[in-house]
C-alpha cells in the first residue's frame, strides 16, 4: 500500500525500465540521424569538405561517441523485438520479463563483440 | 440519488470508441513493421561501414562514391532514410504528445518536428539520386577508382 513515507511515485519494474530506456535511446538514435544524413550530404558539395568533416568521426571522442550511438541502437532494436513478441506471440506478456533479461544478455555479449572491434578501428590494431 | 451502473465484470475494456482502421492504429503498425525492416537494413550498414575492413577509418569520399556508383546502396540507403526517419519522427511524435501537456507548445513542437524531418527526407534523397561519383575537375586521388579506369 502507497503511504506518504514510502512515497506514492509509480516505480514499475522491468517492463517499465524498458520502456524508459526504449525512449531514450530512440530519442538518441533520431537525434544522431539527423546530424548524420547533414554530414553525408557534404559528398554533394566536394569531397574535400567531406572528408574533412567526416575526419572528425575517426578521432577518439567520435570513436567513443560510436560505441555509445551502436550500444543505443542494439539495445533499441532488441527490445523492439522484445516488443514485437509481447505483442504479437500468445506468450509474450506472460514472459516480458524473462524476455527483458533475453535482451540485456544479447546487448551485452554483442557489446562484448563491438567494442574490442571498434578500439583496434581507433587505435590501428588492426 | 440514481444507482450507479456497473457493468459486467466480463465486459470488454475499450480505450477509445474508434474501432477498426484508423490513424493511430496504422501509426502503430508501421512502427513494427518499419522497426523489423530496419533491423536489417541498419545492421548492414553498420556491418560495412563500421565492422569491416578498418572500420570508420576507411570512410571517406571515394568509399561512399564506390557504394553509390551503382543501385544496390543507392536503394538500400534511401529506404534505410525513409523508413528511419518516418520511424524516428513518428516516435518523437508520440513523446511530444505524451510530455508536452500544453496545446500551443505542442503545436509548437510538432510543427518544428515535421519539418525537421522533412527537411532531412528531401535533402538526403536528392543527395542520393543527384550524386556523381566522379565530380568533373575534383582531385583524382580523393576519388574513387572506377573514375580513373
Amino acid at each position: 500500500m502507497a503511504s506518504a513515507e514510502a512515497g506514492t511515485l509509480y516505480r514499475g519494474r522491468e517492463g517499465m525500465w524498458s520502456w524508459v530506456a526504449h525512449r531514450i535511446s530512440g530519442m538518441l538514435i533520431f537525434l544522431y540521424l539527423i546530424v548524420h544524413v547533414l554530414d553525408t550530404a557534404l559528398v554533394r558539395v566536394s569531397p574535400e569538405a567531406y572528408n574533412e568533416v567526416i575526419g572528425h568521426y575517426k578521432t577518439i571522442v567520435f570513436g567513443l561517441g560510436e560505441m555509445g550511438l551502436v550500444g543505443a541502437i542494439l539495445f533499441h532494436a532488441l527490445n523492439g523485438v522484445r516488443v514485437l513478441l509481447v505483442d504479437f506471440w500468445s506468450q509474450g506478456t506472460k514472459h516480458q520479463r524473462a524476455l527483458f533479461y533475453g535482451v540485456v544478455a544479447a546487448w551485452v555479449l554483442l557489446m562484448i563483440g563491438f567494442v574490442p572491434r571498434q578500439l583496434g578501428h581507433m587505435f590501428g590494431w588492426w | 440519488m440514481t444507482a450507479t451502473k456497473i457493468p459486467d465484470p466480463t465486459t470488454r475494456y475499450q480505450r477509445t470508441d474508434r474501432r477498426g482502421v484508423n490513424s493511430e492504429m496504422l501509426s502503430w503498425l508501421f512502427m513494427r513493421f518499419s522497426g523489423v525492416v530496419l533491423l536489417v537494413l541498419v545492421f548492414g550498414h553498420l556491418f560495412v561501414n563500421l565492422w569491416l575492413g578498418e572500420g570508420v577509418q576507411r570512410i571517406d569520399f571515394a568509399f561512399v562514391a564506390g557504394k553509390w556508383a551503382g543501385p544496390f546502396w543507392q536503394i538500400w540507403d534511401l529506404t534505410m532514410l525513409w523508413l528511419a526517419m518516418l520511424h524516428g519522427g513518428n516516435g518523437v511524435r508520440t513523446i511530444i504528445n505524451d510530455y508536452a501537456r500544453n496545446s500551443t507548445l505542442r503545436l509548437v513542437l510538432k510543427g518544428a518536428l515535421y519539418l525537421a524531418v522533412v527537411t532531412t527526407i528531401v535533402l538526403g534523397t536528392l543527395v542520393i539520386l543527384t550524386f556523381d561519383p566522379c565530380p568533373a575537375g575534383a582531385n583524382l586521388d580523393l576519388l574513387p577508382s572506377i573514375c580513373s579506369e
